[in-house]
């Protein structure tokens, strides 16, 4: 066992014995996003490095302290890359930080999630034990699958050690178009797109200010006689490759003006298909219409009582107060086996307490 | 394989008796079976090797009835099995003497289909086949096409993270279920997933697809639909040799393709098949590829001049394109007559469901042809070639018992060596009763307790399908062997059992 992975075991295993809050922290680069931590700093990035990657088998493995950026830069220079498009929300994000946080960027819709690619992990848990699940291989049902259960989890069941993640060949070609649609008309075009075989890779609509009005971008990706098919059958005004790419980064990182606001963020997750949130604020719809994100002073009560009145929840994503949590509150037989995967994973409850829920 | 921890071989008829009584309070005439003759159509599911039956069978027509059972069942501390077609291949809806089976088989209606939304939600019991056609008006379908779909029910595919040969470009169930309803076993009612694209909390979506009817029983299930693709066309390599062959998977791959289907059938397979189906397979090939491109007809011909190129340079000795439709789906009806035509030529076979790395195939299939010869049985192999998924069909007779021994160890020796190889001892067809054994080779002990820990997290009773999956420390210890990380035991600190 190496040195870092080491002292990694005996922080935990002294907390667990103290009861000692432990603040699992790598980047910092989404500090901002959940409820607010506490608790003794552990960095894992020490744990660091590509373990194995090989392009034909579509599969690679990192230890978490692993840069994103150093990853990502490995995979494109094979030509291939991470399909769900994290985000990074800045050069110090890690691996690890961004299993856990669990957030996927503008492919999400088309590609899937993270968790759709995580295919193995091994953890610290709050005992100290080093625990693998899943593997490196694209199918695998021995046990139940923990290692997808760690995307998302915030670090409160166990400090992620090393992922393998499946990897998809980078498109050969993308293109971008854009079309002036008010918002009930984006979404109706945006679902009636999604049932045709149609190469799109990411949507965006934004308004453009005047209640109603906005601008709905596409990105296809794929073949390039498909993107050629695609884009004659779409129509729309096409977009110069270098300001499609900025957009799409400026959606991906938060970097767009959209996200330049001292207002509270809310992002709700919702059915394509759901009618428009009408709550004020300014609005940007991504992933076909599933994340909404909404600029808005509004309370945290009414927001997450149209979110699930439309069948999806809401997240205060940034700023705002955070009493009512960063996230939406589960229904009891739901809190439940939370509470009891928790003490499993964590029985001294030391890992990240409070950071997903109160009571986690 | 090897008995499973050997549960009561009776039915206690006092026990019987009493909870007949109680669940007939719920479930009226044929909703309940007890006699002998009836239930014994559930004592095992395709993996005829382990069979048991069932002190009762309960086949509730409404969730609520279903609900009521478990409550029954949870109170009077009754262990339930649910079960869906019993088409599983790995002994995981295996009935317990002193427990209740309980089918969804009458729980078969497709609720909901959204053309815009591009979803349905069904009950449990709908087999995978319905969904595509109910979706099929609409020019959708639900991707994941297990072989057996024409039986298979949804439940039955989440419970088992089922897949099918178009997984590799379209994903698992896994990926293509949003939401899940069930009942805990006390009878509480959960939701996992949502219609949006997540939901908030631990992704208890994932933890619950692929986890044997152990967690909770699922009474429906929301998919997602995919448009049909308009056009498909196929192309069949042949090879000289399987290791060539292997490599050529890794080659279309490595090339940045992701066919909609990648398959394989060595000689055995493709001899064992021709004489039913006359699909036209090259029978002096010591193996074929089977690889599908679909999409739009300019996608499909650009893909398909890609992929031949590829095969013909990984040294493909002859390449077929198929021409027409007939003649795609001809391709095809070798590859899908596979299991039936082992049930035919042979009077059992054994399916084994090991996952490695593509680069490995060739090894695994070179090693599998010298079991052949240590076991003295044959032993085909049709599989998911794309994603190292194999499916090695040995051959025996089941009225044999010196046979059946030999057809299990030679199972076991398959298990450990995709386990050596990198891989998993079961890609998709689950652990059940069949691999729990060889979950010792996976796990380490404190890893089997934390899946323990998983178990109890949602059923704190342990009383929902209890004994599949999760061997005991105790017959870990008795098997003998316990993975190994890096060449050392891990946590040799620790003392043995
Ligand atoms: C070991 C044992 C325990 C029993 N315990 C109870 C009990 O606790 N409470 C109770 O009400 N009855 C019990 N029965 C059944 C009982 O003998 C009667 O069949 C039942 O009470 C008739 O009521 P019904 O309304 O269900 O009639 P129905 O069963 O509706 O009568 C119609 C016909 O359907 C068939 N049938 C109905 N149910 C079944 C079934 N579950 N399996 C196979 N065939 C079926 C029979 O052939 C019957 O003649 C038990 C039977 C056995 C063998
Ligand atoms: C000829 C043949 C070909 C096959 N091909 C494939 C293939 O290509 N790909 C593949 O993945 N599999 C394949 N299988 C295996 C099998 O069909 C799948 O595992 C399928 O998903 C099982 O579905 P079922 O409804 O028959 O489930 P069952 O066999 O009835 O049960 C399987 C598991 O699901 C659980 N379960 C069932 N219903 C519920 C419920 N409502 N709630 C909770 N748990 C439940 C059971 O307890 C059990 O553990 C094949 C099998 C055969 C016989």
């Amino acid at each position: 066992m190496d040195a870092t992975l080491r002292e990694l075991q005996q922080h935990i295993t002294e907390a667990m014995h103290a009861g000692t809050p432990l603040l699992i922290r790598a980047g910092g680069s989404k500090d901002f996003y959940g409820n607010a931590g506490a608790g003794e700093l552990l960095d894992p990035r020490a744990h660091a490095g590509i373990v194995a990657y090989e392009p034909t088998e579509l599969v690679v493995t990192a230890r978490a302290g692993t840069p994103l950026a150093e990853l990502e830069a490995v995979l494109a220079a094979s030509g291939q890359m991470l399909a769900f498009e994290p985000p990074q929300f800045g050069a110090t994000a890690t691996v690890g930080g961004c299993v856990a946080a669990g957030l996927s960027g503008p492919r999400r819709a088309a590609a899937g999630a993270l968790r759709d690619f995580v295919l193995g992990a091994t953890l610290l848990s709050g005992r100290a034990e080093v625990l693998a699940f899943g593997g490196t291989v694209m199918k695998n049902v021995a046990g139940y699958d923990v290692s997808r259960l760690l995307a998302g989890s915030l670090g409160v069941l166990g400090v992620i050690l090393e992922v393998s993640l499946k990897v998809v060949p980078k498109p050969t070609q993308e293109a971008s178009v854009r079309f002036a649609l008010d918002e009930t008309a984006a979404l109706r075009r945006l679902n009636e797109w999604g049932a045709q075989p149609l190469p799109i890779s990411a949507t965006a609509w934004q308004g453009t200010g005047t209640p109603g009005a906005g601008i709905l971008h596409l990105r296809l990706s794929g073949a390039p006689k498909a993107i050629e098919a695609a884009c004659a059958r779409l129509g729309g005004e096409r977009l110069d490759d270098r300001s499609a790419a900025a957009l799409w980064r400026g959606l991906r990182e938060h970097t767009d003006p959209y996200f330049a606001t001292d207002q509270p963020l809310w992002r709700l997750g919702l059915p394509s298909t759901a009618a428009p949130v009408n709550l004020g604020g300014a609005q940007l719809i991504e992933w076909g219409g599933a994340q909404r994100w909404l600029r808005t002073e509004a309370p945290a009560r009414e927001i997450r009582a149209r979110a699930q009145a439309l069948g999806g929840h809401a997240t205060l994503f940034r700023g705002g107060e955070r009493e009512d949590g960063a996230f939406t509150p589960l229904t009891a037989p739901v809190a439940a086996i939370h509470r009891r995967l928790k003490a499993a994973f964590d029985p001294a409850g030391i890992l990240n307490p409070g950071r997903l829920y109160p009571d986690l | 394989m090897n008995a499973p921890n050997a549960p009561a071989a009776t039915i206690d008829r006092d026990r019987q008796r009493a909870l007949a009584r109680a669940l007939r309070t719920v479930l009226p005439g044929r909703g309940l079976l007890y006699r002998e003759e009836d239930t014994r159509p559930y004592e095992c599911d395709a993996l005829t090797l382990h069979r048991r039956l069932p002190m009762l069978v309960a086949l509730p027509e409404t969730a609520e009835q279903l609900r009521r059972v478990l409550r029954i069942c949870h109170e009077r501390g009754v262990p339930v099995v649910p079960r869906g077609a019993g088409t599983g291949l790995s002994g995981g809806c295996t009935p317990l003497p002193d427990g209740v089976l309980l089918s969804t088989a009458k729980l078969n209606r497709v609720l909901r289909v959204d053309p815009l939304a591009r979803t349905a939600t069904v009950e449990p019991g709908v087999r995978n086949l319905a969904i595509s056609e109910a979706a099929a008006p609409h020019g959708l379908h639900y991707a994941p096409d297990p072989s057996s779909q024409i039986a298979c029910t949804i439940a039955g595919n989440v419970a088992e993270n089922a897949g099918g040969v178009h997984c590799l470009k379209y994903g698992l169930t896994v990926h293509n279920v949003l939401r899940v309803r069930g009942l805990t076993m006390d009878g509480e009612a959960v939701e996992f997933g949502s219609e949006a694209l997540d939901s908030p909390g631990l992704d208890l979506l994932a933890l619950v697809i692929g986890s044997e009817g152990m967690l909770a029983v699922i009474t429906e299930v929301t998919v997602k639909l995919l448009p049909t693709p308009q056009f498909a066309r196929c192309a069949m390599a042949s090879f000289g040799d399987v290791v060539t062959a292997g490599h050529a998977v890794a080659a279309i791959i490595g090339a940045g393709l992701i066919p909609a289907g990648l398959e394989m059938m060595d000689q055995s397979a493709t001899r064992m098949v021709e004489p039913f189906v006359h699909a036209g397979y090259d029978l002096d090939a010591a193996a074929i590829l089977l690889v599908e491109a679909d999409g739009t007809p300019e996608e499909v011909a650009e893909q398909i001049a890609q992929v031949t190129a590829v095969l013909r340079r990984a040294g493909a000795t002859r390449v077929a394109v198929s021409a027409s439709e007939a003649e795609r789906l001809r391709f095809w009806a070798g590859r899908k007559a596979a299991f039936p035509s082992a049930g035919r030529v042979s009077p059992a076979y054994y399916c084994m469901d090991g996952t490695i790395p593509r680069k490995r195939l060739g090894e695994m299939l070179l090693a599998i042809q010298e079991m052949e010869h240590t076991y003295g049985l044959r032993c085909p192999n049709v599989f998911h070639a794309g994603d190292g998924n194999l499916h090695p069909l040995i051959l025996f007779d089941d009225n044999d018992p010196e046979q059946v021994a030999r057809a299990e160890a030679f199972g076991v020796e398959i298990l450990e060596l995709s386990v050596a190889l990198g891989g998993t001892i079961t890609g998709e067809h689950g652990v059940g009763l069949e691999k729990i054994t060889q979950m010792c080779a996976q796990f380490t002990p404190q890893e089997l307790d934390c899946l323990r820990a998983v178990k109890r997290a949602f059923d704190p009773s342990g009383l929902l399908n209890p004994d599949k999956v999760i061997p005991s420390l105790h017959r870990c210890a008795e098997y003998g062997r316990m993975k190994v990380v890096g060449g050392k035991l891990p946590f040799p600190e620790l003392e043995r059992f």
